[in-house]
């Protein structure tokens, strides 16, 4: 890194120097709900308090923490609302099967839907916009 | 300024208003009953022509009253500002909410008019059925507004000056983006009035389904351009480079769409073949709840909190009453009606009704997904759970699968025939559109380093694009004569469904592209430094101070050096008088590669003149949007292709 670069890094917002943590940073400024606004990522808000969530999600990756450290921390200290990942526990063991759900259901209607079949022979049908 | 002194105009729209809502009943009631006699019917369509124009007299009377800045009437003086360009005070009567539901009352009176002026080969008993039911979505809408959210309400004493001044909300695309929506929100409620008299009638036949698809169309369209143009404005207004977020906001439009499309895909069946029908009625039906539940969520304050929701709930609970009206009785009548009615014709495991069958397995179980990811923190918050938040993580985890899956067997569908399909020489002739996409795919994963989920993603753009183009090339090979005489009399129909698919593909390309490759750096710099960012050297020109017509600005302005050549470009934050927050103006500097995008922030404290820019390369995002418009316009093309065939 030249001298403009070092500069540049001392004075930057919250940034980290190595370009993989600071992706990281990224990603989990997108993860991570600003508490004072209505349905933004810190990474989004203009608030002075995403700016602080941001700067703590740096601290804690330059602490050596990892991603799920780092959910666990802003849990902990904001409670289940500041993840924007809803924790799978005894209330949210439902979203996370509802796709599953939702698809063996589907699966069994359609299923259903063709089992009623009869046995067919091409005919001709004609195409959109051929008739 | 201009005149303040109350006029009458604003009372002869809500009388408008109110004698459009009594001729909605009447509407409804005829329309009803006039299945059995031809002049019921036809007073039927009288009225709802009468209804319509007078929804749209009222509404040009709250326009002429944001027009006059009138604020004697309350939504004018909370809304609008004597300060705002005449385009935005125009906008402003459908930018809140009591003028945006007369807005939608309005809409669906017009396509009730509409329904009534064209009947086409319906059966009189289905087509009058239909404008009565429709002339009761109508009423039910203009009760709501009327009692609860009347946009005409007077404020005595009336303030000096308006209040709403929002800057964010002063852009062409928002001002845009709720009529569009709502377009397609109303649209939905056409296929479901349908639906409600074929379930009375007990019978849904190829002709009932030729007079839903323009319907389906028609808010499918809609809801496409609609989201679309909220989702540029949150990208180049909101200034972080996001142009989707799976904000409840966002999903409340996202789902009535999912279920049009669906929709749109098995009228088609309906009418080609007279299968599905009763799962088309009961689609109608769904999308139309959905399309009033989002109406509900984004209107009750519900998804703030379900505390803000309690605090005033009247109207919350008003649209939960109609909306539990609407799809107690459409479901009543379906669980008593659908059984009845006749089973068609069948169809092979492979077939274009099969794979249509598919699609509409993906569209659904999606639109499950968004629906149950939407409410549940609302659900665990009512129970005592606490809160909890569901966003982008989850949805991209369970919907885009989801959505791949349905990718992947998309261009199969077109190459197969009616009732029975030969599987096989659909490969055949999808063999250059697969091996394109397999290329895609093996070069994703070497240039990203064996990251699985974005280089698949690219390659199902791909494969939808090159199949949509196999197919059309496919079309193009039949017939006889030079290839331009057969381009023009390839059925419109063909195009329009063409043209869809690869801007499906189109959009996957950008989406995934600008999730997975983003880039995006925050740097502080002094006027004259500069930064390497994306194979570009970003550098601060110069920064000052602006003075705009209702507000005053820093603007920077930066050179941007790439292998083109150099390019300059300018970012902004404005301050407003009547705003609290500053707003950003987003440098934007479109390549053939992405954008490259520049937000200015504040000036660092301490910093010696250095400002804190935030640098974002978004490749590939112009995609998104040429896509979005490009499905669009597929389905206005099928309109017409529609149009044409019921002319000839």
């Amino acid at each position: 890194m030249n001298l403009v670069g070092l500069v540049i890094a001392a004075l930057a917002p919250h940034v980290l120097a190595d370009p993989g943590q600071e992706a990281r940073a990224q990603s989990l400024d997108r993860e991570i709900r600003c508490v004072q606004c209505q349905n933004e990522p810190i990474a989004q808000s203009t608030a002075d308090i995403a700016a602080d969530m941001r700067a703590l999600v740096r601290e804690r990756i330059a602490a050596g923490d990892s991603d799920a450290e780092i959910r666990a921390f802003f849990r902990e200290r904001y409670g289940d609302f500041v993840l924007f990942r809803p924790p799978m526990d005894g209330r949210t063991w439902l979203l996370w099967a509802a796709p599953f759900i939702l698809l063996a259901g589907g699966l069994a209607a359609v299923l259903a839907l063709g089992g009623r079949r009869v046995s067919v022979s091409p005919d001709l049908i004609p195409e959109e916009g051929e008739r | 300024m201009e005149g303040r002194e109350p006029a009458m105009i604003v009372e002869i729209g809500a009388f408008a208003a109110v004698l459009a809502f009594t001729l909605s009943i009447a509407q409804g009631v005829l329309g009803l009953m006039g299945s059995r006699r031809e002049s019921r019917a036809e007073a039927a369509t009288a009225i709802a022509q009468a209804a319509a124009a007078l929804s749209l007299l009222a509404f040009l009377c709250l326009i002429a009253a944001f027009v006059r800045s009138d604020f004697s009437v309350a939504s004018v003086a909370s809304n609008s500002h004597t300060e705002k360009p005449l385009a935005y005070r125009i906008a402003g009567a459908w930018g809140n909410h009591e003028g945006s539901m007369l807005l939608w009352c309005t809409v669906s009176a017009c396509f009730g008019a509409f329904l009534a002026s064209y009947r086409g080969e319906q059966s009189s008993g289905l087509w009058s059925r239909a404008v009565g039911v429709q002339g009761l979505v109508t009423a039910g809408a203009l009760t709501y507004t009327l009692l609860l959210s009347n946009p005409f309400a007077r404020l005595d004493p009336a303030p000096m000056q308006g209040a709403g001044l929002n800057p964010l909300l002063q852009d062409p695309a928002l001002a845009a983006h709720p009529p569009m929506l709502y377009l397609g929100y109303v649209g939905l409620s056409v296929p479901f009035s349908l639906a409600l008299a074929a379930l009375i009638e007990g019978r849904a036949d190829q002709a009932w389904a030729r007079a839903l698809r323009p319907w389906t169309l028609v808010a499918w369209t809609c809801l496409t351009l609609g989201i679309a143009l909220g989702s540029y404005w949150a990208y180049y207004e909101l200034g972080w480079g996001g142009w989707w977020f799976w904000d409840p906001v966002e999903n409340a439009s996202f789902m009535p769409w999912l279920l049009a499309c669906a929709l749109v895909h098995s009228a088609i069946v309906t009418e080609r073949r007279g299968s599905l029908a009763s799962w088309t009625i009961l689609l109608a039906i769904l999308g139309f709840g959905l399309a009033l539940l989002g109406t509900f969520l984004v209107r009750s304050g519900v998804l703030t909190s379900v505390h803000a929701f309690a605090i005033d709930p009247r109207r919350g609970i008003a649209v939960l009453v109609l909306l539990a009206l609407a799809l107690g009785t459409a479901f009543s009548l379906y669980a008593w009606r659908a059984p009845k009615m006749a089973q068609p014709s069948g169809f092979a495991a492979i077939s274009r009704e099969s794979m249509l069958v598919w699609n509409n397995f993906g569209l659904a179980v999606a639109t499950g997904v968004v629906l149950i990811g939407t409410l549940y923190p609302l659900v665990v918050e009512a129970f005592g759970g606490g809160l909890i938040s569901v966003g982008p993580p989850f949805f991209n985890m369970t919907v885009a699968p989801i959505l791949a899956a349905l990718f992947l067997f998309l261009p199969f569908g077109p190459m197969l025939t009616w009732r029975i399909g030969d599987f096989r020489a659909a490969l055949t002739r999808l063999a250059p559109a697969g091996l394109l996409a397999f290329m895609t795919l093996a070069a994703a994963l070497v240039l990203t380093q064996w990251r699985a989920a974005p280089a698949l993603g690219l390659a199902l753009g791909v494969w939808l694009i090159a199949g949509g183009l196999v197919y059309l090339w496919a079309r193009l090979q039949r017939g006889e004569g030079a290839l331009v005489r057969k381009a023009a009399v390839l059925p419109l129909a063909v195009w329009s469904m063409s043209i869809a698919h690869v801007g499906a593909g189109v959009l996957t390309l950008g989406a995934v592209a600008e999730t997975a490759f983003r880039v995006e750096r925050a740097v502080a710099l002094r006027p004259g430094e500069g930064v390497a960012f994306a194979s570009r050297r970003v550098t601060l020109l110069q920064v000052g101070e602006i003075e705009g017509p209702n507000y005053s600005a820093t603007r920077a302005s930066f050179r941007v050096d790439a292998s083109g050549g150099a390019r300059t470009v300018s970012a902004e934050r404005r301050f407003f008088q009547t705003s609290p927050m500053p707003t950003t103006e987003v440098g934007i500097l479109p390549s053939f590669d992405g954008d490259l995008y520049i937000a200015l922030g504040e000036e660092v404290r301490g910093g010696g003149g250095a400002w804190t820019v935030r640098l974002y390369h978004n490749p590939l995002v112009h995609l998104i949007f040429l896509g979005a418009l490009m499905m669009g316009a597929g389905g206005a093309l099928s309109l017409g292709a529609l149009a044409r065939r019921r002319r000839t």
